[in-house]
């Protein structure tokens, strides 16, 4: 047991996996032949181990790009690779879905038929290659790491949205998968329940060093997570800025009042709402 | 932290029903229920023996009917002391099982398999969905025909209401989860069997056991049809039977005899429900609070 953890220790010491390369991928929709292009000619480099923060208008194109990493739809053309390994492209347009990449969704998808313990080693107990004992124990170690003692045997409708939240990224951690794609993941909670999750999510990143491809609308909480801000233009979605955040981790949320923060703001907003301006006028006139 | 998770295992057992019913007695509502009661037995002595209204006139009085139910040597033959009133009972009950159980045991999988293959859906559900508006009575002179003898016609036509519903609710659960559970599990790893067992099943049983609950009400209303047809006992028998011999008190003894054994067949479907997803049971309490 020791053994195998200070060889994981070891390899994480070298080189963090995880990393994701986009390259010039398209995905046009095709109802009933009106083609809708969501994604266009997009590439995006995202080395192993970093919080990428994807923001962009409503509608542009966000949530297909990460479904096609996920491997829930294919792409009309391009390539996304993983560690350099053909995820999907030319002869394979859609992805195999599995437990390297693993998505926590825009609504939360725990099952709630299940208690919380039983969600967290769901992935663990489908693989079936560790006994049961040893992936219970590993759960209720995480669960209790990620400050959710005494919530093992409750049902997910029977805790707060914001344990909700936890408990699927512990679940998808425990499969110890390079990258975690969020989807908007805190949409939903209040702000003061956000930047407890905020924290609590940079502390268990700290301790599993994974890639994050993380959607949001929402500024502030992109620049307090990101190392970087890829900030999209109006639908087909493509790159239009990268913001670098170059405030250290660790970071809390002191960094918030910090003038380098500020500045960070006020370079992303401007970008964000000439899109935001662009995509309203495209609606009008596609209305 | 051990403690928590004690507590909750031994609310969902006998703790909780024995609080649930003695907060249903510190209610207004057994106390409203009671009262509806009084109130339509009232309303029938009034109607039928005080005031003796016209329509009401020919109709088995409220006197009499209790009086010829509680007589252990009733005029017309049939009380709670009489031995063929439990046989008619236990007829009528073997009967409902036996459909119930075909009903759930062949709709579920149907169900969960129409839902789940898009192709085994195109290609069985366009007949189920003709089959399904025929009403019971209709089937009626086919059983006969099918079937011999009078148990498997009534035991068919039992089942086929049953069944529809119970097909058509699995179906329609099935449809009604959302994208993202099946998503997070193939994400996890589920291949596809592990993904139909951990969320199609469960994620559906709530439809599931809409559809039973359906399925149990609509047993009831076509054994009745179908024993007031062809069969020699039951209590739909024991209806047809009194009104052609004029025994009107009896028709009385037989309905509310439906009525009552078909509230405890329901009640019996919703609690083996609950008992199969307490997951819920705990969400909707937490709801209540
Ligand atoms: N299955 C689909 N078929 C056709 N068009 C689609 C489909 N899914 C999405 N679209 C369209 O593609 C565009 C991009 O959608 P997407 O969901 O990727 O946007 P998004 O950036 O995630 O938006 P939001 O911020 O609102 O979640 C939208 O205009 C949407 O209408
Ligand atoms: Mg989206």
């Amino acid at each position: 047991m020791s053994a195998t953890m200070n060889a994981d220790t070891n390899s994480q010491k070298s080189v963090i996996k995880g990393a994701i390369r986009i390259e010039d991928v398209v995905k046009v929709y095709d109802p009933d032949g009106a083609a809708v292009m969501a994604v266009d000619h997009c590439s995006i480099d995202i080395p192993g181990g970093e919080i990428c923060m994807i923001v962009g208008p409503s509608g542009c194109g966000k949530t297909t790009l990460l479904n096609a990493i996920a491997g829930f739809h294919g792409i009309t053309s391009g390539e996304i690779y993983l560690d350099n390994e053909l995820l999907c492209g030319p002869g394979k347009m859609q992805a195999e879905p599995g437990s390297d990449r693993i998505v926590v969704f825009q609504n939360g998808a725990l099952f709630p038929w299940k208690s919380n313990l039983e969600n967290v080693v769901f992935g663990p107990m489908m693989e079936g290659k560790l006994s049961k004992e040893v992936i219970y124990d590993k759960a209720i170690k995480m669960m209790a790491d990620a400050g959710l003692g005494g919530t093992e045997h409750s049902f997910p409708g029977e805790v707060s949205s914001g344990l909700r939240r936890r408990v699927e990224i512990v679940r998808a951690l425990m499969l110890e998968p390079k990258v975690l794609l969020f989807d908007e993941p805190y949409r939903a909670l209040d702000s003061l329940t956000k930047s407890v999750m905020h924290e609590a999510l940079l502390d268990i990143y700290y301790k599993n060093k994974v890639t994050i491809f993380f959607i949001t609308h929402d500024l502030e909480e992109a620049i307090f997570l990101g190392h970087r801000l890829i900030i999209m233009s109006s639908r087909p979605c493509k790159p239009k800025k990268i913001v670098e955040v170059d405030i250290p981790h660790p970071r809390d949320y002191s960094v918030l009042t910090s003038p380098r923060f500020r500045e960070l703001m006020e370079e992303a907003k401007g970008v964000v709402n000439e899109e935001a301006k662009k995509a309203f006028e495209a609606g009008e006139k596609e209305g | 932290m051990n403690n928590a998770s004690l507590q909750a295992s031994e609310m969902t057992g006998m703790a909780l029903t024995m609080y649930r019913i003695s907060t249903w007695f510190k209610s207004p509502k057994p106390y409203l229920m009671l009262f509806g009661v009084g109130f339509l037995l009232t309303i029938w002595y009034l109607f039928v023996e005080v005031w003796q209204l016209p329509r009401f006139e020919d109709m088995p009085g409220l006197t009499e009917v209790v009086t010829e139910y509680f007589s252990p040597d009733p005029i017309y033959g049939l009380s709670v002391y009489t031995p063929e009133y439990y046989q008619h009972i236990g007829i009528s009950l073997r009967r409902i099982a036996y459909a119930f159980f075909l009903a759930t045991v062949l709709g579920v999988p149907l169900g969960l398999f129409l839902g789940w293959s898009k192709k085994f859906h195109e290609f069985i559900f366009p007949l189920f969905e003709v089959l399904r508006p025929i009403p019971i009575l209709a089937w009626v002179p086919l059983a006969i025909i099918m079937f011999s003898g009078s148990e498997t016609p009534v035991i068919f036509l039992t089942f086929l209401a049953s069944f529809f519903a119970t097909t058509l609710n699995t179906m329609l659960g099935v449809q009604s989860i959302d994208e993202s559970y099946t998503r997070a599990a193939r994400c996890l790893g589920a291949n596809g069997w592990q993904t139909f067992r951990h969320v199609i099943v469960p994620g559906a049983m709530p439809y599931i056991f809409t559809g039973l609950q359906i399925s149990i009400g609509v047993a009831w209303f076509s054994l009745v049809a179908g024993e007031m047809v062809s069969g020699q006992f039951g209590l739909g028998y024991v209806i047809n039977t009194a009104y052609t011999m004029v025994t009107y008190p009896t028709i009385v003894i037989g309905m509310i005899t439906l009525g009552v054994t078909g509230f405890i067949t329901s009640t019996m479907v919703r609690m083996a429900g609950d008992f199969m997803m307490q997951w819920r049971v705990r969400e909707l309490a937490l709801g209540d609070n």
